[in-house]
């Protein structure tokens, strides 16, 4: 018998095992195929779940207000994320850019996570007190005014549309079904938080000469970039380069 | 070789209205979504193209994009193909006409849905998974529509054993089924809003899970089913080897799922999870490569009809990028490389050589095989649908040359230290704009591709409206014996 024969004959029988018990068998093969899709998601997802194979958590990391709920709404609305990582990757030249690098607590109560995955402009997770308000306003208004040479479209759009709290307090609602820990209070207090921590921002962009209301849109976002890694920010020098 | 076919049967009432209409759908929504990417492409490089209007900016257009070239273009090619072939193969009309209408019509509605919220910024920001809670819901009834008619077609067949081409279909409807549904689960908080069941991270993970195996799945699977049935009848040559369609099968479905946490190399994800993604994306490099090496050398004793045959020229090419971009995309999991690539426009001109030139190529060749057929004509320009090749070819190489050097320009700038150690580039906008011309090169390829589309489109407009064929029997050409 030559090796050709031999590995004729081989592959026949190799085909007929296959054939035999899978081929014409099509819910068999349905079956073992849905197996074998399965594996890998079971073995990377439920870990997740189970002590101490998932990701971090920690308590210097608390959930968003409501008026940062509603500006993350407004980031998730615009695309920002399609342009801006929110990942400051442990390499010398991010921690040098951008500052430290994100740790595994700082997304725990991120609904939809927003770590981004490309950079046509910088990372954003350590933008917080980076900038004063108003810059952030007039940024948003033009990119030109505050980055001459920037490529980023304008979103004028955002100084004028309101945020409506009851709106707000249907996210908070249903953020806290998905297991953030708000309480009835955060719930109920939702209308008062935004107007308290808007008039904040108000007030810090009318001492550079801006002018608007606690429920535009531009108010929300700027309370949510100016959220963007502040505990970190706080928290993570001073841990002697461990942290989280 | 199976004998899934032979002419000598006689040929059963198969259903190639449902398979005209998908067809259409294809070709008007592949016009769509590739004009969107060159407007977004514009974007990039011209950033007044955001037209200052909340609708027409790149975050909210972007998404129309990608959801317009997957789900529309790609999503009806797939379905064109496996309505098609998959009578042919079973040798027995689909299940039921009613799903197949209802598939159909309910996956247009899905997508011009998609085409009206999307740009009203309404998304769920997860990429390829954007669509909001009551579209998931649709999407998730219509699959189960497919479902049921895909499994009923098989259960309902002529002939006993499933010819490969059919198990990759069959991998692409159940796949597609768990990772639509787990990725999906949210509480909805209005009707247009909805935040995920997982958080941060995990989040992250699963959504990667579900990123990667879109491009497995349902840019990959059904592509290889379409390979393994329009390759062998294009090319008039049986499927090289059998043994290999058994092995890379079974090991491209069980490796792919694993690939995910490659997208969240060097984020605070366990590490655990990232070196699994890492491992199993590498080794998906055999698997990818079984079937690129079947499909090639499938065509052996037929490379001198590469020459004159656009049919083959188009799936050819669409092969070797295929084989191509499964080298690099293992390449660019390896944790090292994927620090500099990762957040760069590499990863743009790696998606698009697969995208446009795996897809894309894979799509034009199958589409060209059997737009004569279908319709009973002879294709009014084939000297056209050699220039489209052409033209969708040099399209491709501009894109992704022109995205490698600007991805590496820019993840080596970012990185770049001097002598005293600090960023030799610490303003982000200079390394954006030396990427300007680069980005009006990927314009320029995008805009050649686009109009390869657009000549496929007059090509077919112009097939249908022209004379049928005399001989009616020659709807159908011999079949080889694969």
């Amino acid at each position: 018998m030559t090796n050709e024969n031999k590995s004729q004959e081989s592959e026949a029988a190799y085909g007929s095992f296959h054939r035999r018990f899978l081929e014409g068998k099509g819910a068999v093969f349905a079956v073992a195929t849905t197996i074998a899709i399965l594996i890998g998601g079971i073995v990377e997802i439920v870990p997740m779940y189970t002590a101490g194979a998932g990701p971090e958590t920690a308590d210097w990391v608390t959930p968003y207000t409501p008026l940062e709920v509603a500006g993350r709404d407004i980031y998730i609305r615009e695309g920002c994320y399609l342009c801006h990582s929110q990942w400051v990757r442990p390499m010398r030249a991010e921690v040098l850019r951008y500052g430290e690098w994100s740790r595994a607590p700082e997304y725990q109560y991120d609904r939809p996570f927003l770590l981004g995955s490309r950079r046509m402009g910088p990372d954003l997770h350590r933008l917080a007190q980076k900038y004063p308000d108003a810059w952030h306003y007039e940024h948003m208004r033009d990119p030109r005014s505050t980055s001459p040479g920037s490529v980023m479209p304008s979103y004028p759009w955002l100084l004028d549309a309101t945020v409506d709290a009851g709106d707000v307090q249907a996210s908070v609602r249903a953020l806290r079904k998905s297991g953030v820990p708000y309480t009835d209070a955060d719930v109920d207090g939702v209308a008062a938080s935004i107007a308290g921590q808007g008039q904040q921002i108000v007030a810090s962009l009318a001492g550079a000469g801006i002018q608007t209301e606690a429920d535009r849109e531009i108010v929300a976002l700027i309370a949510y970039l100016q959220r963007l890694g502040r505990e970190g920010k706080a928290y993570l020098p001073n841990q002697g380069g461990g942290g989280g | 070789m199976s004998q899934v076919e032979s002419t000598a049967v006689q040929t059963p009432d198969y259903d190639d209205d449902i398979v005209k209409l998908f067809f259409g759908a294809t070709v008007l929504w592949g016009v769509v979504g590739m004009l969107v990417g060159v407007i977004i492409a514009l974007q990039i490089a011209w950033w007044p193209a955001n037209l200052g209007l909340p609708w027409t900016t790149f975050g909210r257009l972007r998404p129309l994009h990608t959801n317009a070239v997957i789900f529309a273009f790609a999503g009806n090619v797939c379905f064109t193909g496996i309505y098609y072939s998959m009578q042919r193969l079973l040798k027995t009309r689909m299940y039921s006409d009613l799903l197949s209408k209802l598939h159909f019509w309910g996956w247009q509605a899905i997508i011009v849905a998609a085409a009206i919220s999307l740009p009203l910024g309404l998304t769920q920001s997860k990429e390829y998974a954007e669509l909001i809670w009551p579209i998931d819901v649709a999407i998730t009834l219509v699959w189960v529509i497919f479902g049921w008619n895909f499994f009923g077609t098989i259960a309902v067949r002529k002939v006993k054993h499933l010819y490969v081409a059919i198990w990759f279909y069959m991998s692409f409807v159940i796949t597609i089924a768990v990772l639509h549904i787990v990725n999906s689960l949210a509480i909805p908080a209005t009707l247009t809003r909805s935040y995920p069941v997982f958080a941060g991270l995990t989040d992250g993970l699963v959504q990667w899970w579900y990123g990667h195996n879109a491009v497995g799945f349902f840019l990959t699977t059904p592509f290889l089913g379409l390979m393994y049935y329009f390759l062998p009848r294009a090319a008039e040559r049986p499927v090289y080897s059998y043994r290999l369609s058994i092995i890379h099968f079974w090991a491209l479905v069980f490796l792919y799922i694993w690939a995910g946490p490659h997208h969240l190399l060097y984020s605070a994800l366990p590490d655990w999870a990232q070196t699994l993604g890492m491992v199993f994306s590498i080794m998906l490099l055999a698997p990818s490569w079984g079937g690129m090496l079947n499909g090639l050398l499938t065509l052996r004793g037929a490379w001198d009809r590469l020459r004159t045959d656009p049919i083959l020229k188009f799936m050819v090419v669409a092969v070797s990028f295929y084989g191509m971009s499964t080298f690099e995309g293992p390449m660019m999991s390896i944790r090292s490389v994927n620090g500099l690539a990762h957040f760069t426009n590499w990863v743009i001109g790696h998606v698009h050589s697969g995208a446009l030139g795996w897809v894309g190529m894979m799509s034009f060749g199958t589409l060209y095989w059997l737009l004569p057929r279908l319709w009973n004509r002879d294709l009014a320009y084939p000297k056209m649908a050699t220039q489209h090749f052409w033209l969708a070819t040099i399209g491709i190489v501009l894109y992704t040359v022109s995205m490698w050097v600007a991805g590496l320009m820019e993840g080596l700038q970012w990185r770049a230290l001097n002598e005293s150690g600090q960023l030799a580039n610490p303003i982000f906008l200079d390394i954006v704009h030396r990427l300007m011309p680069y980005y009006w090169i990927r314009v320029l390829g995008g805009v050649l591709y686009l109009t390869g589309m657009v000549m496929f489109l007059f090509n077919v407009v112009k097939t249908i409206k022209g004379p049928e064929r005399a001989a009616s029997s020659g709807a159908h050409a011999p079949a080889p014996a694969v």
